[in-house]
């Protein structure tokens, strides 16, 4: 036990180190434009978390983030590298819509539990294609992962161009989802969030990727495939079952991911639909370490990046590429984390 | 005294293990050295330590009368200490020569200087009587052959002082004896060769001095003309050992393991097996013995299902398995004991905990509903842990931090608490030390008395020879002849394992 609680808190050092660098390279750069960091710093504090819109806000830019997080962190997990989130959350946002102002007559609740069920299932159909091209073929994930988000880009943008899906006018879109389909807004914290019931889905859904983890045979199964395979299957453990269930509930909770954006946010389908989370979701679960709770931490962390970032840009001359160059920072220095774990290790003298 | 190398009390912690406790140790110049001692005694730990891999808490090296900066970290290659790791660290693509020469080309202006190197290499061959081919490519070696690699790649770096951790557990006898001989010729030229062991007949026949480790401590040391292997174990262990197990029973009864016939074409013109049939019964140990890189390993994987053969059939009591995967085949009542724990036997990143459920995780006893029963598990852990006595006792410890025979362990508890029909067990006491190697030979021979089967296939003639009621013998991919065990002689042995069939 002892032992645990001690490699978990050697694992936070190299990803703190990370964001302190970040943070020394990202001040220069501040510099070079003129401003001063501490006031970009400040701005982007109170941006973020000083007080409650803006706390809501940050929630809010978190929460699609901590499914595709996920989404990438238990791929991880089973030697996999899942680049389609992007284009299961597209599918999934595009079934939602759908579902969301199709079908009527329902209650909300199981309105709403429908959208995201269907949304997930699209999602995780989406990655079990280049989970069924490895498992069965050995083709490279990686490859068929991101030529899966194109294919995906274009198929809702042909369907929503279909008079069945498309809503009459100008604009490429669905209807607005009906209201019993519509994930209910947190408006207590602040008026006019948009921060939804999605988020509290999120971290129930970290929650249960880490009892999954932890506490059942198939995370038992998906963790030792990760670490190594070929041990693996000489103890009679599936390689092509894990692969399967690691997309699959990957995709599942990539789709969940556009559904909370639709249920919850822009209420319809629009393309090209708002892109983004799906790749940031890589950063996230690097500098999660692939761990569900890390995951979370990670995701709330770039959404205060997301929406301190903002704050700058209307509040300040800098630009607002700026938080996109600091986050790429972020994640350079994430990446190096191995050599920097090696120096923090090396002080202390505790090699292997 | 004309001590080269001084280990003076030398202490190295590693979380909850004090793995080299207060350690001193002489080593003369040009003589053998052996270094003894059980699973986990920190043989490997202090040799880490002198080549630099591994930093102490404490302590001084003191080498040829000068003080190695401990503190400050160094490459014993920088110090002429050479070392021969158990897991080779070789690149299977180059060829022989490349990979000796790697990191240290001579080179004439920018030009590779080949031929100089080539020289220079065949001359330590002739030298030292190191048999291999410089122009192969590693990866067709077998593990002896790549052995002389590593040895060439030291001498090469010009080593006065060789290490060698447990050489001879990846060897035949033959193989061996041929090592010995390139020692012996080493220190005659004034080198110096510290070599560790579990096999204590070997530390008599070729060393000239022995020191004993025991939890971390030396806890003897002395010429090896003034003590026996009797002694040598007793001080090991700190007690008397029980006479070695053998075989005794003799009733067999239904075939439950069968291989028929069984051809593998790897690639075009290479074929690992030709044509090989066996026959394991109830009760019964069937030995297979054989040059390592005579088919054993590919037959092992075909066993075990990584691998489906181009002709011929497994059939485990009646059941065709030939096309069924890994999980089926245990199903149908086979446990392996993979030829290397550290690839294919366990997970490094997994707890001990794990790494004991690893493969059992949907078994009813410890699953419900697909959720692990943490208790349950938490009592098969330390079942297995006491019953093999895997030391640390630590659920917790991850598997890359047990020593080699303690993971070697590790899989045999696993494998033999899913109380097998039959045991495939391919050399399962590799690395492991003398009380844990007859603990696991009592294991193997329980199996059989208990009414299953026993494949034990492994390069160690002696433990063949004591637990096999038959012993077959593979040779360029097929099983060349089975001999009864009264019949069968180490020399008879050897000599089908050559090829020189009677
Ligand atoms: N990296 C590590 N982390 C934690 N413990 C370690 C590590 N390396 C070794 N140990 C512990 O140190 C002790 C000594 O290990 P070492 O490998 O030196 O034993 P050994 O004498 O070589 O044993 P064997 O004969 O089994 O190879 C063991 O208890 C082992 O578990
Ligand atoms: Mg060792």
């Amino acid at each position: 036990m002892k032992a645990n609680v001690r490699t978990s808190l050697t694992d936070l050092v190299p990803p703190l180190v990370a964001l302190v660098l970040a943070g020394v390279v990202s001040s220069v750069i501040v510099l070079l434009t003129g401003e001063s960091p501490l006031r970009i710093a400040h701005v982007m504090l109170s941006g973020s978390v000083g007080g409650a819109g803006s706390i809501a806000g940050t929630l809010e830019e978190a929460t699609p983030l901590i499914f595709t997080g996920l989404c990438v962190a238990i791929a991880m997990r089973a030697g996999l590298f899942n680049i389609g989130g992007e284009g299961q959350l597209v599918v999934g946002a595009f079934v939602a819509a759908w579902i969301g102002y199709r079908v009527g007559g329902l209650d909300p609740a199981l309105h709403v539990a429908l959208c995201i069920a269907l949304a997930g299932a699209a999602g995780a159909l989406w990655a079990l294609i280049p989970g069924l091209l490895k498992a069965r073929f050995g083709a490279h994930e990686v490859i068929n992962t991101i030529m899966l988000n194109y294919i995906a880009f274009i198929l809702t943008n042909y369907l929503i161009g279909l008079p069945y899906f498309r809503k009459p006018g100008q604009i490429p879109q669905t209807e607005d989802v009906l209201a019993s389909a519509l994930l209910p807004r947190m408006t207590f914290l602040y008026k006019y969030t948009r921060l939804n019931l999605g988020f509290v889905l999120a971290v129930v859904c970290a929650l249960l990727v880490f009892i999954l983890l932890r506490k059942t045979g198939l995370g038992f199964e998906i963790r030792s495939v990760g670490y190594n395979p070929l041990a693996s299957r000489a103890a009679g453990i599936s390689v092509v079952r894990s692969t399967l269930m690691a997309m699959a509930i990957g995709g599942f909770l990539a789709g969940m991911a556009g559904s909370e954006r639709v249920l919850g946010v822009h209420r319809h389908f629009i393309s090209p639909f708002p892109f983004g989370y799906g790749f940031a979701g890589i950063a996230v679960a690097l500098l999660g370490r692939n761990r569900p709770l890390g995951v979370v931490v990670a995701a709330l962390f770039f959404g205060a990046l997301a929406n301190g970032g903002a704050q700058v840009d209307i509040a300040t001359t800098v630009p607002r590429e700026l938080v996109t160059v600091i986050q790429a920072i972020v994640i350079i220095f994430v990446a190096c984390e191995y050599p920097i774990r090696h120096l923090v290790l090396r002080r202390r003298g505790a090699e292997t | 005294m004309d001590f080269i190398l001084e280990i003076r009390d030398v202490t190295k912690t590693f979380p909850g293990t004090v793995a080299n406790d207060d350690v001193s140790l002489n080593v003369r110049r040009g003589e053998v050295h052996a270094l003894v001692g059980e699973n986990g005694a920190g043989k490997t730990t202090l040799m880490n330590i002198l080549y630099g891999l591994v930093r102490p808490d404490s302590g001084r090296i003191v080498l040829r009368g000068a003080d190695l900066p401990l503190k400050q970290g160094f490459l014993g290659t920088d110090y002429g200490i050479g070392m021969i790791h158990q897991h080779f660290m070789l690149i299977r693509e180059f060829t022989v020569l490349e990979n000796i020469i790697l990191g240290a080309e001579p080179t004439r202006g920018p030009v590779l200087d080949r031929a100089g190197a080539r020289r220079k290499v065949e001359d330590l061959i002739a030298r030292y009587g190191i048999e291999v081919d410089l122009e192969r490519k590693v990866r067709d070696l077998s593990v002896g052959e790549a052995q002389r690699v590593e040895m060439l790649k030291v001498l090469y770096r010009n080593a006065d002082i060789i290490i060698m951790d447990e050489p001879t557990g990846v060897l035949t006898p033959q193989e061996a004896c041929g090592l010995f001989a390139t020692m012996r010729g080493l220190v005659a030229d004034g080198r110096t060769v510290i070599f560790i062991t579990h096999k204590l007949g070997e530390v008599m026949d070729v060393s000239d001095t022995v020191t004993v480790m025991r939890h971390g401590r030396v806890v003897g040391d002395m010429p090896v003309g003034e003590t026996d292997v009797a002694r040598l174990a007793e001080l090991m262990v700190g007690r008397r050992l029980d006479a070695p197990p053998r075989r005794s029973g003799s009733s067999f009864g239904a075939p439950v393991l069968r291989v028929d016939h069984v051809r593998l074409e790897a690639r075009p013109g290479v074929k690992p097996l030709e044509d090989v049939c066996l026959e394991v019964r109830e009760g019964e140990v069937l030995g297979l013995c054989g040059v390592e890189g005579n088919g054993q390993f590919e037959l092992f994987e075909i066993l075990i299902g990584l691998r489906r053969p181009s002709a011929g059939s497994v059939v485990v009591r009646g059941v065709d398995v030939t096309r069924r995967s890994p999980a089926a085949r245990r199903e149908a009542g086979l446990a392996f004991i993979p030829p290397d724990r550290t690839t294919m036997g366990l997970i490094a990143e997994f707890s001990l905990r794990e790494n004991l459920l690893l493969g059992r995780q949907g078994d009813r006893r410890f699953s419900r509903m697909g959720f692990l029963d943490g208790e349950a598990i938490a009592e098969e852990t330390s079942r297995l842990v006491g019953e093999f006595g895997i030391a640390p006792p630590d659920p917790d410890a991850r598997g890359y931090s047990f020593s080699g025979g303690n993971q070697q362990k590790i899989v045999v508890a696993r494998e033999l608490a899913r109380d097998p029909e039959v045991l495939v067990a391919c050399q399962p006491t590799r690395g492991v030390d003398i009380g844990a190697t007859r603990l696991i030979h009592t294991f193997i021979l329980g199996q059989a008395d208990g009414g299953k089967g026993v494949l034990l296939i492994s390069a160690d003639l002696a433990e063949v020879l004591s637990l096999s009621d038959r012993i077959g013998v593979m040779y360029r991919g097929a099983v060349v002849g089975v001999l009864d065990r009264g019949d069968a002689t180490e020399e008879k042995l050897g000599l089908m394992m050559a090829g020189v069939a009677d």
